[in-house]
């Protein structure tokens, strides 16, 4: 599937879709989904010392027509990829996906000449909106992703940027 | 006031205040979920993340809906309602404080047990017309969870209704005026095990509105969202917003039959401060036990009402009879 283009609205309500980011980058509730070890970072996200509740994302919602934002947090192996595909196709719009850790980007360290068992990235099935490298990646990175996506819907950056050193 | 113009302030002032409290309530149940877990809670959205709720709301209103393939779409859509309108409904017999009261119905106490088994069919036919197996368990399991449960709960609203004579919200309150000691908690000579009585109202209340330990209708480890999986957007919006007027309504019916509507605990000052005081400190108290306890088990939920919980309400409804024959 790769990427595909959405054509923008044709009449356009510039402060109403400006509260309906904001609304929607404030809320963005993850599905209860985990594949791998990822995951268990995921989980120490939303626990006490990161605290994902801070930016409203900690509703982790059990249930893909209540969420707003995938995190495929670990390898998707292509027993499971029907699976993951099903959730996302049962997400209401609007929806996003982050890709966590290197698996769910490209597969990982489980890529290899010959290789049956993997599907090569998160993007492979559905379209993804944030990346977040890492093997896995810390409870840090992933609040960074989630801020990122936050700037993708809003257009604005909740914090000045850090750069790194 | 006219009496047109009265009502129509009162239904204003109701629907606000329902809705109100079920957008803060959520705020509380996640700041407090957060402190109780030694977490901040959310914080960056808002001052002290008081945003929050509009944020969700803002979010799920503008969400797409979903009516599965093969549901039962009138069911399905009709179902959030049924849970939101009983609450409301309810809201027109509770006095706030004196004159406070939409309407003073002589069977208002009536009216509201009657209107909350109405809530429970929103839950049932949600489950039942959103046509996921998950939904029909959890359907089946709300049933019997609250069909155990009206019984002890019932039980002790007549123990109460004995003692004060009448099922008006208004006159229970007023019975109940001058201090903590006239408060039906403590009315211990009427029967001694007052205080147990209300225990078993508060148990009850939190299973009838299907709150953690007793959340059977949305046991997230096994039923995904029990009856509300397959509801997107604002009808899950919905459903949530219900479940916290249920809430509220069950809080505002502890506080008139046990706690003494808005009365002071030392007898002066009386007023709608005292009455919304108790209301949120039962509420807050329903927050703690959630993010307190585990999930119990659904035999062990079961195992609870039939055999520890009605025994008991039964065994005071008798010693309150008998005690109320005798003297």
């Amino acid at each position: 599937m790769g990427t595909q283009d959405i054509p923008s609205a044709i009449v356009r309500f510039a402060a109403l879709d400006k509260i309906l980011a904001l609304g929607r980058a404030n809320s963005l509730w993850p599905m209860t989904f985990g594949l791998a070890c990822c995951a268990i970072e995921m989980m120490a996200t939303g626990a006490s010392r990161f605290d994902l509740a801070r930016f409203g994302a900690e509703v982790f919602r059990p249930s893909p027509r209540q969420s707003d934002v995938m995190i495929v947090a670990g390898t998707i192996s292509k027993k499971m990829a029907p699976a993951v595909l099903t959730l996302y196709d049962q997400m209401p719009e609007p929806k996003w996906v982050i890709a966590m850790g290197n698996c769910a980007i490209s597969g990982g360290p489980f890529v290899f000449k010959g290789q049956y068992g993997i599907v090569e990235g998160a993007d492979k099935l559905f379209p993804v909106d944030v990346f977040i490298p890492g093997c896995p990646p810390r409870p840090e990175a992933l609040i960074e992703g989630i801020l990122e996506l936050e700037e993708k819907i809003t257009g604005t950056r909740r914090w000045p940027r850090v750069k790194a050193g | 006031m006219s009496e047109p113009g009265r009502l129509l302030a009162f239904l204003i002032g109701i629907i606000a205040f329902a809705a109100l409290n079920a957008a803060y309530l959520v705020w509380v149940e996640r700041k407090g979920a957060g402190h109780f877990q030694r977490r901040i809670g959310p914080k960056e959205v808002g001052p002290y993340g008081l945003l929050q709720p509009i944020a969700d709301g803002i979010k799920l209103m503008t969400k797409q809906l979903i009516v599965p393939e093969g549901a039962d779409a009138v069911l399905f859509k009709m179902a959030p309602i049924m849970v939101m309108v009983p609450a409301i409904v309810s809201f027109v017999t509770i006095p706030f404080a004196e004159g406070l009261q939409a309407r003073n119905i002589n069977i208002g106490l009536l009216m509201i047990f009657a209107f909350a088994s109405v809530a429970v069919l929103g839950i049932l036919i949600g489950g039942w017309g959103s046509r996921n197996k998950y939904g029909v368990i959890s359907a089946a399991r709300v049933v019997s969870q609250n069909i155990a449960y009206e019984v002890p709960m019932l039980l002790t609203v007549i123990t109460v209704v004995m003692i004060t004579r009448t099922f008006d919200l208004n006159a229970i309150v007023n019975q109940q005026m001058g201090g903590f000691w006239h408060w039906n908690v403590f009315r211990l000579t009427a029967s001694p095990l007052m205080p147990v009585a209300f225990l078993i109202f508060f148990v009850c209340m939190l299973a009838e509105t299907n709150r953690a330990p007793f959340d059977m209708a949305e046991a997230e480890s096994e039923l995904i969202a029990g009856a509300f999986t397959e509801y997107s957007g604002m009808g899950f919006g919905v459903f949530f917003m219900g479940e916290y007027a249920n809430i509220v309504i069950g809080a505002c019916v502890a506080t008139i039959l046990f706690l003494g509507g808005w009365d002071c605990p030392l007898g002066f000052l009386p007023g709608v401060h005292w009455f919304l005081i108790k209301m949120y400190l039962i509420i807050f108290t329903v927050v703690w036990v959630r993010w307190t306890f585990v999930r119990t088990q659904f035999y062990n939920l079961l195992n609870l009402s039939w055999k520890i919980l009605i025994p008991i309400s039964m065994f005071n409804l008798i010693l309150t009879s008998a005690l109320l024959k005798v003297f």
